[in-house]
Parts: C-alpha cells; structure tokens; sequence
C-alpha cells in the first residue's frame, strides 16, 4: 500500500537558495470506511506539490486504515527510518490523539489537515503542532450562533456517543441562546433512524441539528425524508460536503450547514483551485480537500523563508500563515488553531449536480475557546 | 410521552426486527444445513446492495434493481461456495471463520476498486416515497411498511419451502444427518451450493432493501453482520424460527431501549446526563438481552440444528 510521490524534478536545474529539502509524512485514511476523506485530503494536498513543482519537497504517503495502532506504527516508522521531518495527513481525532503527542515530542512537525480535539487546543498543545482545518467545536458553534441568529427557539439536537459526538453538541449549545427540544445520543455507526424520527416528531421541536458523519448522516436523511417530518435541518459541513451529497440525493435539498470553506468562495486562491482540482482528478473538492491544498501550501510557504533543520526559524515561519488560503483570510491564534470566518452554507442543485452554495457569514475571525488554556 | 408515539415505536421496532431477520435468515439456514460460519454473508449483502444501487442508476427503476440483487448476490454466493467454502466443510470453525474473513477482505476492496470509495446513490421507488396515514392517527413511511411486508413473505416463503417441497425436505435432511443423505444418493454437492446461494440471494435482497434507506458504501455490510449474530445466537443457531422471533426480540428491544431509557433517565438525571446515560444504556440493550436469554437458555431460544 505504500506509495512514494517523489516531487523531484529530475532536470539540471539548481536552485538558487541549497535550503534543505524537507520530507513530509503522510499518514491518512486510504482504505476502509472513511477513506474518501483521506482520499481527498491526499489529493488535495498532492495538488498543491504538484504545481509547486519544488524539487526540495517530497511526500510520503501510507495508509492507516483509520486503526489508531497501525497510525502509530506508521509515524514511528516514518519518523525513525523515513526521516521525515513534518507530518500530516491524520483524518480522525482518536488517531491524532494517539500519533501527534509522540511526534511532536520528538521534534518533528504536526500540520493537522482534518481532526482538531480540544486537548490539543487547550492544555496539551505544543509548539511543533498546527491546525490547519479547525478545532472540532467551531462548525458546531457556527451553526447553535446561525439557529440563535434565524430564531429557532426549540431545536432537537443529536450526534454518536462518542467523544467527537459529545463535543459536536457541547460546540452547538455554547453559542445557541435558547431552549432545546430534546437531546440524543446515537449508538455510533448505527443505521437505523426510525426510533429517534418519531421522537422528534412527538418532541414539538422547530428545527433539528445533527452530527452523523459519514454513512450514518446518509441514513438518517433519506430515513428523515420518508418519514413525512418537514423541520428544517442543520448540521456541520461533514454531513452535506461534495463527496456525501450524490449519496443523500435531493432530501439534501436546502439544508444550512457550516463550514470554512465553499467552492464559491470569491478569492483568486480558491477559483484557480476549484477549477485545476476539477480537471486534474473529475470532480468538484470537498472541504477535506481544500484542507490538504492549504496545509500543502503552508508547508510550501514556510520553506520559501527559513530551513526546516532550523526548527525555531521554520516554526516562525509556519505561525506567519504566509500563504493564499483557499478560504480567504487565514492566521493563527496563540494556539496555532485558525482564526478564520465560518459561514453557512445551504445545498443546492447547480448544473443537475449538488452542491453548496454560502449563503451567510456565521462567525468572523472566530477562534476556539480551549485556546485560553494554552501555554505557548 | 403518549400512546401513539409508543405505538409508532412499536411498529419501527417490528420493523426494524424484520430488517434484521432478512439479514440473518440466510445464515443461520447456512449454518443449520452445512455447520459452516460464514463471515462473508455481510459482503453479499453488500454486494446485492450495490447491484440495486447500479441497475436502479442505468435504469431508473429499483425493482430491477432489486431483481438484481437477488441474482447478483446468488450468483456471487455460488461462486464463494463453488470456489471456496467447498472446502472447509471438513475443516474446523477457526479455518471457516479465518477464510470467510478473508474473503469480506477481497469483497471489500474489489468493491472499491470497481466503484471507488464515495457512497453510491439509491433511494427507495416514487410509489413508495410518501409516507401513508396509519388510522388518522400517525404518518409512517410506506417503505418500512413494504419492509415488514418483504419480511412477512419471506418468513411464510422459507416456511413452505423447507416444511413442504422435496428441497426443504433434502435441507432438513441434511440438517440431521450429513452422511446419511449423501448414502441416499442425494447429491449433497449441489444441494450445499442452493443453499448457500438462496442465504446469498436473501442478504442481497435484505442489502439492497436496506441500501435504499441506508447508505450504499463499502464496509455497510460489517455492523449488520454483528446485529445477525446477535439474532441467532439469540434465537438458537441454525433455526429459522429462531432467527425470525430473535430478529423481531432484538428489533423491538433495541428500538424501545432507545426510545424508553434516556425517557426514564430523565427521572433521574438532568436532561444532559440522562441523554448520556440513556444512549450508553440502549446501546448496550441488546448484549444485556442476549446475555440474559443464554443465562437461561444456553442455546437459544429454539433448539436448531447446529445446536
């Protein structure tokens, strides 16, 4: 399964400044559920290289089959016998948990891509580790502000019960003004919706927000449209990004959810991105992808200014974010998490294909709220 | 909390009951005939899953979709069978569990080499879409209707089949005595092949069925396997009877335990920790069931015939 993408140039030609070159580890989800998340991350991430066409930078990329054990057999490998000097590429918070405290405490550099956990936003955050997505309560908040915002004053609220689950809803509750209808927590990786549907009908609610990732968000709105309930729905990004869309079909229709990024987004970065991604691999971005585009670009930025054997000078230059973020205005907050806009977006049909299209700003230059805790 | 919600519960609890027996009927036939654990049996539903989903995508129609699956699902079971199980009936469960293992492997990444990694689309027929009005007192959806129905028929269809027609009698026979039939010079070869793709065709029929108000992807097949499991241990392994009582005990447990316990937490808790402790409590229901019923009845509820 493993895949080297060596983005050498093979040409005479030698640059001007002999920087080191710096070696990046990617360990992501390939194979099994989940894996058109780490699909895109990757190919997103691999596009940025590709137009970079830096011959110092070079990628090696393994799967991690979304198993924390094998994520951590992979750095340790990558770090001890690869010598990589950055890694990235992690989808999943329970597998950041178990590879980036080790990595980052050998000095090598972490540039989260996806999963953001409060522990390492708050108290164990470190120097070596960056966020380049967001922490996991934001589009959770940027939706209980967005129902604060329209008046729904009795939402029913659900996510898995398991820690990301519990923070989606603990991120929803923090910014929504108001009472709840119900609360509840689904078994995680259940497919079946029927029992929870005729609860919120019975429950008087005026709108529901749900965190269901994957195949379970699928479900339950294809379950959700047959049942004859109309509230109108919320959920973040995950639920109704490109890759899920085709699956849940038209019930998607008019969904809000939030995100910090849209293919409609109005900045040079974004439209050249949006469009070489199409022609490059047949179909539109996801978040995920633009994720691994930015976090590739960051890499790529920070190697134009300082040497990556100088870990102080390459950190700086890292924390200055200088780079064209496809989402528009990007930097860091002091716990190297992003400040950045988080706007509502709503699902629409476009060409007889699904998608989003933004239709407000939910948060600005928001930030999370574990950030107080860091020391850095 | 009123009565018509508890109703409503109760008919998605049957139904969620006659999904599960779909899914397990086919095997615990297998294990009851051939002694055979079949790890695979998720793939085929799988499989038959996204054959509906491709044929209903070309053709615009989900009945041929499900046609499809059907054969799809029963010709992939007696390819497996054929290629495969074949020769594991002498071996032990550990070879059957390990082989079978392997083969969810193979499925799953051909799977997604063939149709990638996103999840594919189907949703359930126009005629079925809208949901109906249960004696003016609830709407509930006419797919989950059409879902007990397919169960009904299904369960009174391997009734007749295996109480009535000379199959179900060579199956039973079978079921009882391996060498003996085999003596009679019933050709043991080919019935062991119809009953492994008629298992195979149920979990496609049960998959694509699922498929269109679930997500169609790879790996769906997985944590329904573990829910059949569950159903006939429960019911007692290798009885059809079993399977059909335990899928309905587990369907209705599990659904009024999600919908009863964080209601009763509430008496006990703030509303934050009842949903916490209700949800971690209803998704524990069904082992605590299964635990219970083999305190009692350590071989299920119904003696089959691999007990």
């Amino acid at each position: 399964m493993k895949k080297i993408a060596l983005a050498m140039a093979l040409g005479l030609s030698v640059t001007a400044l002999s920087a080191a070159p710096v070696k990046v580890g990617m360990i992501t989800t390939l194979t099994g559920g989940g894996a058109s998340l780490g699909i895109d991350i990757r190919d997103g991430f691999m596009l940025a290289v590709k137009q970079a066409n830096n011959p110092d930078l070079s990628v090696v990329v393994e799967d991690d089959a979304r198993k924390p054990p094998l994520a951590v057999q992979i750095a340790d490998k990558m770090i001890q016998r690869e010598k990589v000097d950055i890694l990235t590429g992690i989808v999943w918070s329970n597998l950041a948990m178990a590879v980036v405290p080790s990595a980052v405490a050998q000095g090598k550099f972490y540039l989260s891509p996806n999963a953001g956990p409060s522990a390492l936003a708050g108290k164990r955050c470190h120097e070596n580790y960056f966020n380049v997505a967001w922490q996991n309560d934001n589009l959770h908040e940027a939706m209980g502000s967005y129902a604060t915002k329209t008046g729904y004053s009795k939402p029913y609220i659900l996510a898995p019960n398991y820690p990301a689950g519990k923070d989606a809803l603990t991120g929803f509750k923090r910014l929504f003004k108001g009472k709840l209808a119900g609360e509840t927590y689904t078994k995680l990786g259940q497919k079946d919706y029927a029992a929870e549907i005729a609860q919120i009908r019975a429950s008087g609610a005026d709108s529901i927000y749900f965190f269901l990732p994957g195949g379970m968000g699928i479900s339950f709105m294809k379950q959700y449209t047959q049942s004859g309930v109309r509230l109108p729905i919320m959920g973040p990004a995950f639920s109704f990004d490109q890759g899920i869309l085709k699956a849940v079909g038209k019930a998607a229709l008019g969904v809000k959810n939030s995100s910090q990024w849209n293919k409609d987004l109005d900045n040079a970065a974004n439209q050249a991105f949006v469009k070489s991604f199409s022609s490059e691999y047949g179909r539109l971005p996801s978040l995920y992808a633009s994720q691994g585009f930015d976090t590739a670009n960051l890499i790529l930025s920070a190697m134009k200014t300082a040497d990556v054997k100088d870990t102080d000078a390459f950190r700086a230059a890292l924390n200055k974010a200088d780079f064209n973020s496809v989402r528009g205005d990007f930097k860091f907050a002091a716990n190297q998490h992003p400040i950045q806009n988080i706007y509502v977006r709503e699902v629409i049909e476009e060409n007889g294909v699904l998608t989003n299209k933004v239709i407000s700003t939910a948060l600005e230059n928001h930030s999370d709220v574990y950030g107080a805790k860091c020391k850095l | 909390m009123t009565l018509t919600l508890f109703f409503e519960q109760l008919l998605n609890g049957i139904q969620f009951g006659m999904m599960l027996f779909l899914m397990s009927a086919g095997l615990t036939l297998v294990f009851g005939v051939m002694g055979l654990i079949n790890l695979a049996h998720g793939v085929l539903y799988m499989v038959g899953a996204f054959a509906c989903a491709l044929v209903a995508g070309i053709t615009g129609s989900f009945w041929l979709g499900l046609v499809a699956s059907l054969i799809v699902a029963a010709m992939a079971g007696a390819l497996i069978e054929v290629g495969v199980i074949r020769r594991l009936y002498k071996r032990d469960h550990l070879d059957q569990v390990l082989a079978t293992y392997a083969l969810i492997l193979i499925f799953s990444e051909a799977t997604r080499w063939l149709f990638g990694s996103f999840p594919l689309y189907l949703d359930v027929p126009d005629i079925l879409a809208q949901p109906i009005s249960l004696f003016g007192l609830l709407d509930y959806s006419s797919y989950r209707l059409f879902i007990i129905f397919v169960g009904i028929i299904v369960a009174i269809g391997l009734y007749l089949l295996i109480t009535k027609t000379r199959l179900g009698m060579r199956i039973r026979a079978g079921e009882s005595d391996r060498e003996m039939i085999a003596a009679l010079g019933v050709d043991i070869r080919t019935l062991y092949t119809l009953v492994f793709a008629l298992g195979a065709a149920l979990a496609g029929i049960a998959g694509a069925l699922l498929g269109a108000v679930q997500s169609v992807e790879v790996g769906m097949g997985g944590p329904v396997l573990i829910l059949a499991f569950v159903v006939i241990v429960i019911g007692g392994i290798g009885s059809i009877k079993g399977a059909f009582i335990g899928a309905l005990l587990v369907g209705v447990v599990d659904t009024m335990g999600r919908f009863l316990l964080p209601y009763l937490m509430t008496f006990l808790f703030s509303p934050e920790t009842a949903a916490n402790v209700g949800g971690a409590l209803s998704s524990i229901a069904i082992y605590i069931l299964m635990a219970g019923i083999l305190i009692v009845k350590p071989k299920g509820l119904i003696k089959g015939a691999g007990s």
